[in-house]
């Protein structure tokens, strides 16, 4: 619906005029997203110094990190006109395993925490992608089933038992805390992450199948284009990242119950439309999603940094959330309607 | 597989009957009519009430009927609506922020010292504005009702954590207090299932059985098609979004009155359960496809469940893995037959390409 797309480089795009690109950068939802992120910080900052500080900066980018990497994953799959409401579910309970596993094993490798971590969530994500394609079931119905079967698994496996800080090793729990020049170590994980999924998502022949399928399912499908395994694959990408998180989960929160990762689903899907991305599919970047829940914690963050109330903050969240909506219909409305009138003056084109 | 040999067609009656599918206006043979989802469902109730029984000796009481009913009572009531809502295509994710804004509103004006009926008053116009802020948002701007919902989930919630930041103490008045916690007099029938009985005969008898709730069908089916019609989609919309909220608040008067307190975290998650009962009935995600009967009966057979799994003493996590089990189940099992002939088709078929 939006433009914001960024189609792939062709050979003509290296021939648009440089002011149209220049155009084009700044109507992007990803530049009106972080200007509203350095808005919100500078406002927050006037009114209470401390906000700048480096310790809270850090915070506020360990903060949205668990969100924007999930937003990744969330992307992928709402492009192809799917959702994945299950990872708040899958982000519990690989928390829980990869924390028991330290328990259990206090002298495994880190390296092996993530793995088992992305494993387990690739796992869920299959089985998702798996029902979704092979039955042809929506997937709000098979992911809402997940999000309950997946937090019943969790809570059987957890049975009041809280893993706590002592049972995670000091090596694993670095990651969580550590910064590098002064920027969280999760936090680069996180960026390295979207940095990649941006540049295959907007480079990949194969990711960007997704968009079409999105766009258009029956068309896409008589493009040749294997749509059951591009979402499948889609819904893979997505658990696994979910199982990644709940990895870092660990490594940030060092205490696992069975509470963790209620919840996430809305702040997901929530940060994702926020992003810029169609619900019902065909566009958006990974960028803007990510660049989303870094505004959504700036926000909640400014608002208890500016002593106001901490109950504000979902209302907050909300009405930004019905604003950005609204404003990406009435975008896609006059774009609609220049094309219209672009195609009536000049036919031939 | 496409048949491509002609054979000459049995005769027929001079007018044949049309087809919609989805919509069933033809008369099938007896026992294909009897294979629905609803005759599943019955079967399954039966089930429940099997396996609840034999757990315990106590189940066929009619305490165990009355605190099904209570634990269910303001679900059942917030499914009609989203059931409607369905039906045309849409969905309603922020019913239970509406139970806990409406329960938030009535709570603070009852503790600030309105008289109780003003105070429900008020409890019952904020449902109806909130439900009017989704509907203007998806019929009139043409929004997803999806990211809405999500929307306005968070914003009607964090309007209640704004405006009634701890539950309320004050202690409702006394005559109505006990219609949250006790049964109608003489009967074992909680007033939230005395209210969802009402609202669920008025709401069979307009799907079903008058002009503008078979047009919900329609609409669910093919809205350009309905448009020209003469249905006004628009309009409908909008309706089904405030009827919706006028019911969660009505829900929200009901749920602070069994907790005896309002709080803004009331019912907090419960949207997606309502949502799973409305499925579990059998009613389309993609709309046009439903019956009221069906949701009636996923009521029963949820409330029944979570009866039996409690007096048995079964964790909450089991009964959120039944959840899990029955909603998908309620998608998979209808289209085993259509999965299982693709499959067919798929090694009957020498590949074509490599």
């Amino acid at each position: 619906m939006t433009t914001s797309t960024s189609a792939p480089r062709s050979a003509a795009s290296s021939r648009t005029p440089l002011k149209q690109r220049v155009g084009g950068v700044l109507r992007a939802r990803e530049t009106g997203i972080a200007v509203l992120i350095v808005v919100v910080f500078v406002a927050a900052t006037a009114k209470n110094e401390a906000f700048a500080s480096a310790n809270s900066v850090q915070q506020l980018l360990l903060g949205a990190s668990l969100i924007a990497l999930l937003a990744v994953g969330q992307t992928m799959v709402i492009v192809t006109r799917n959702v994945d409401l299950s990872v708040g579910s899958v982000v519990g309970i690989t928390a829980y395993v990869v924390g028991m596993s330290f328990r259990d094993n206090p002298d495994m490798p880190v390296f092996l925490g993530f793995l088992i971590g992305i494993g387990l969530g690739a796992v869920f994500g299959a089985i998702t992608g798996m029902v979704v394609t092979v039955f042809r079931v929506p997937s709000l119905v098979v992911t809402l089933a997940g999000l309950y079967l997946i937090r019943g698994l969790d809570g059987l496996l957890v049975d009041g038992v809280i893993i706590n800080p002592q049972s995670i090793p000091r090596e694993f729990q670095r990651i969580g805390y550590e910064t590098v020049l002064g920027i969280p170590v999760l936090f680069l994980l996180v960026l390295a992450v979207v940095v990649i999924a941006a540049y295959v998502m907007r480079s990949f022949r194969s990711a960007r199948d997704l968009y079409a399928i999105g766009s258009n399912p029956a068309a896409a499908e008589l493009a040749g284009i294997p749509s059951e395994k591009r979402v499948f694959t889609a819904f893979l990408v997505s658990g696994a990242l979910a199982g990644l998180t709940g990895a870092l989960f660990v490594a940030l929160y060092a205490q696992v119950d069975v509470t963790a990762g209620r919840g996430y689903e809305f702040l997901v899907v929530a940060a994702v439309v926020v992003g810029g991305v169609a619900i019902f599919g065909g566009s958006g970047t990974v960028v803007g999603a990510a660049l989303a829940a870094l505004l959504l914690n700036t926000i909640d963050q400014a608002l208890v940094a500016s002593r106001v109330s901490g109950f504000w903050t979902d209302a907050i969240a909300g009405a930004l959330l019905l604003g950005a909506i609204a404003f990406d219909r009435s975008l896609s409305l006059r774009i609609a309607r220049r094309l219209r009138s672009q195609e009536g003056a000049h036919r031939d084109v | 597989m496409s048949e491509t040999v002609v054979r000459p067609e049995p005769a027929r009656a001079q007018e044949p009957t049309p087809s919609y599918t989805g919509v069933d206006t033809t008369s099938k043979a007896w026992w294909k009519a009897g294979i629905r989802w609803e005759s599943a469902l019955v079967v399954l109730l039966l089930l429940t009430l099997v396996v609840g029984s034999t757990g315990s000796e106590n189940f066929f009481t009619g305490t165990t009927f009355f605190f099904a009913g209570l634990n269910i009572g303001e679900i059942a009531i917030m499914a009609l609506p989203l059931l409607m809502i369905v039906l045309i295509g849409e969905i309603d994710l922020s019913v239970a922020a509406m139970l806990a804004l409406s329960g938030a509103v009535m709570g603070v004006l009852w503790q600030a010292g309105t008289p109780f009926g003003v105070a429900v008053a008020a409890a019952l116009l904020t449902g109806l504005v909130g439900g009017a802020l989704n509907g203007y948002l998806v019929a009139y701007l043409g929004l997803p009702s999806i990211a809405v919902t999500i929307g306005s989930l968070t914003l009607f919630r964090g309007i209640a954590q704004i405006i009634l930041p701890n539950p309320t103490t004050t202690p409702f008045p006394s005559e109505v207090a006990t219609l949250g916690v006790l049964p109608i007099p003489g009967t074992q029938v909680p007033y939230s299932l005395a209210v969802f009985t009402v609202l669920a005969v008025a709401t069979a008898a307009f799907v079903h059985a008058t002009p503008s709730g078979r047009s919900l069908y329609a609409i669910g089916l093919q809205p350009e098609a309905a448009e020209f019609a003469g249905i006004r989609v628009t309009r409908v919309r909008f309706g089904l979004f405030v009827l919706s909220g006028l019911l969660c608040s009505l829900a929200g008067v009901l749920f602070a009155l069994k907790n005896s307190s309002a709080s803004y975290s009331a019912g907090f998650g419960l949207e997606l359960t309502v949502v799973a009962v409305v499925l579990f009935g059998g009613v389309s995600i993609f709309g046009g496809r439903g019956t009221v009967l069906g949701v009636v009966l996923s009521v029963a057979i949820v409330a029944v469940l979570q009866q039996a799994l409690t007096q048995q003493q079964v964790q909450a996590e089991v009964q959120n893995i039944v959840t899990g089990f029955l909603l998908l189940i309620s998608v998979l099992v209808p289209n085993t037959p259509a999965v299982w002939r693709r499959l067919r088709d798929r090694v009957r078929t020498p590949p074509t390409r490599t």
